[in-house]
């Protein structure tokens, strides 16, 4: 078995009674007191995450905004210093390379944020395509730990421990601060569909600032919350999981990320031709979310039934602990989307009804 | 530490099983078993008047994580089901011992109750 990796956090995790486990090659907490008492307090209260395995990335040079924007489909040319961008990264098949932040920070100055089990392959990826542009491409990942602050409570509590005036910081935007003395990107963001920040700051001061986050949490009713109330949430809210709802094989048009496809930016980007095409001809699968009023999950893997047999397959499922109902996301044959769909579970059928997301109100500000 | 109470047999699938002074048993799942399993979001019992066998699969219980199937530690037929756990699963959790109860059996025999271990040999099992 080969090592994992930890992020500095590790024995913070341990020394609070996180229970660790394997995730993408990372020994990350998986849950501490329980997934579905932390979930319920990020929608209550708040919850701190270590999300130090997330992978980051400098493009910097004359020509960065330009690389970026053939390198994504959203369109990089709209951001502002202090702005953030959510964009997925293609192939020229129109399958996705990863999904991630983009956030400039001064002239030709960027910043990416990257799943973690995407970092090889994305580096291998970016460097390829920066052949031939004026940019200098950087792993940052081993440099930066990252806490999620997210909740209704967190802009109290992270406003508790800075001089920055956080209310002027709107959604998917960032400044530079100190965070109970640790400089850090304050980016409101986050992927549980709540207000909240992430904070990235130097990797050897994340002990030092999660525990003063911790501290100042506790009157506000923080909780520490691990990567299966941070699975739970994010499907609660409708986002997507790369290798989940968005891989190789989906396209973020299949997704139902069209919003990210900027086809008339004025800029031939990767995958282009591929997206312009499925946009044309309509995808020939598509990602459903669905509940279905019954309390056993949906697993992933399991197939999808329409009236004539099976017409696709389950990529994520959990418990909702806001319903308290089985929920998740299935791709099937788009002319089955709008057909009565079920699954098998242990021999009873389970109908899947169609749901909009988000499954819950989002509260992000 | 796991919560082993003593006045109850252990099967190694981490059930337990406790014979009731009327001759009817009593079975649910150990703290440990609880403990590793996480949230438990669903419960599926058998139907009162089931027949099972020993060692063979009486139910499911689900947690976030996954389904597992619940091993019947003695052969019987089911004289009552816990329909609480319908609504409020997370009683398991809660009191693997005591309100999460699964299931009680009426035992076919006495013979089966020998195979299961004491207290203090789950303990070490789980040590």
């Amino acid at each position: 078995m080969s090592q994992l990796k930890c992020t500095p956090l590790r024995d913070f995790h341990v020394a609070h009674g996180g229970r660790m486990v394997d995730f993408a090659g990372w020994e990350m907490p998986v849950q501490y007191r329980g997934i579905l008492e932390e979930h319920k307090a990020v929608r209550r209260t708040a919850g701190l995450f270590d999300v130090s395995h997330m992978g980051e990335v400098d493009v910097r040079g004359p020509e960065a905004a330009r690389f970026l924007n053939h390198l994504v489909t959203n369109d990089v040319g709209r951001l502002f210093p202090g702005h953030v961008l959510y964009s997925p990264m293609c192939y020229p098949t129109g399958g996705v390379v990863d999904d991630l932040l983009v956030y400039l920070r001064g002239p030709e100055d960027y910043f990416l944020c990257i799943n973690a089990g995407n970092i090889d392959k994305d580096l291998a990826w970016i460097q390829e395509q920066a052949a031939g542009f004026n940019v200098v491409v950087t792993d940052r990942s081993a440099d930066y730990a990252q806490l999620a602050v997210q909740g209704p409570n967190a802009p109290a509590i992270v406003q508790s421990l800075t001089d920055v005036r956080l209310d002027l910081v709107k959604y998917y935007h960032f400044c530079e601060g100190a965070v109970a003395g640790v400089p850090c990107l304050i980016s409101r963001t986050g992927y549980t569909g709540e207000d909240g920040f992430e904070l990235y700051h130097p990797a050897a001061e994340a002990p030092r600032l999660a525990e003063a986050l911790l501290a100042a949490g506790a009157p506000h009713g923080l909780e520490l919350a691990g990567l299966g109330a941070r699975d739970s949430l994010r499907l609660e809210a409708g986002y997507p999981l790369y290798g989940h709802e968005i891989t190789t094989d989906i396209s973020p048009l299949a997704a139902g990320l069209g919003w990210t496809v900027k086809l008339d930016k004025g800029v031939d980007f990767i995958g282009r031709a591929a997206l312009a095409a499925e946009k044309a001809a309509g995808s020939a699968k598509k990602i459903v979310f669905f509940k279905t009023g019954d309390r056993r999950i949906v697993r992933s893997g399991s197939p999808v039934l329409g009236p004539a047999g099976e017409v696709g397959r389950v990529v994520s499922g959990t418990f909702s602990p806001v319903l308290n109902e089985a929920i998740g996301s299935a791709l099937v044959e788009a002319k089955a989307a709008v057909e009565p769909l079920s699954v098998d579970i242990r021999g009873a059928k389970i109908a899947l009804h169609p749901v909009k997301p988000p499954f819950v109100p989002l509260k992000k500000s | 530490m796991s919560n082993v109470p003593p006045d109850r047999k252990y099967a190694k699938s981490h059930e337990w099983l406790r014979l009731e002074s009327d001759g009817t048993a009593t079975v649910g799942i150990t703290d440990y078993a609880q403990n590793s399993l996480g949230d438990i979001t669903f419960v599926q019992l058998p139907k009162v008047g089931a027949v099972l066998q020993a060692g063979a699969p009486f139910g499911v219980v689900e947690s976030v994580k996954a389904a597992s199937d619940l091993y019947a530690p003695v052969a019987g037929a089911v004289l009552a089901v816990n329909a609480a756990l319908d609504g409020a699963p997370e009683k398991v959790n809660q009191s693997p011992f005591d309100d999460g109860w699964m299931i009680k059996l009426q035992p076919a025999n006495s013979t089966g109750l020998g195979a299961l271990l004491a207290a203090d040999a789950y303990s070490k099992l789980i040590g």
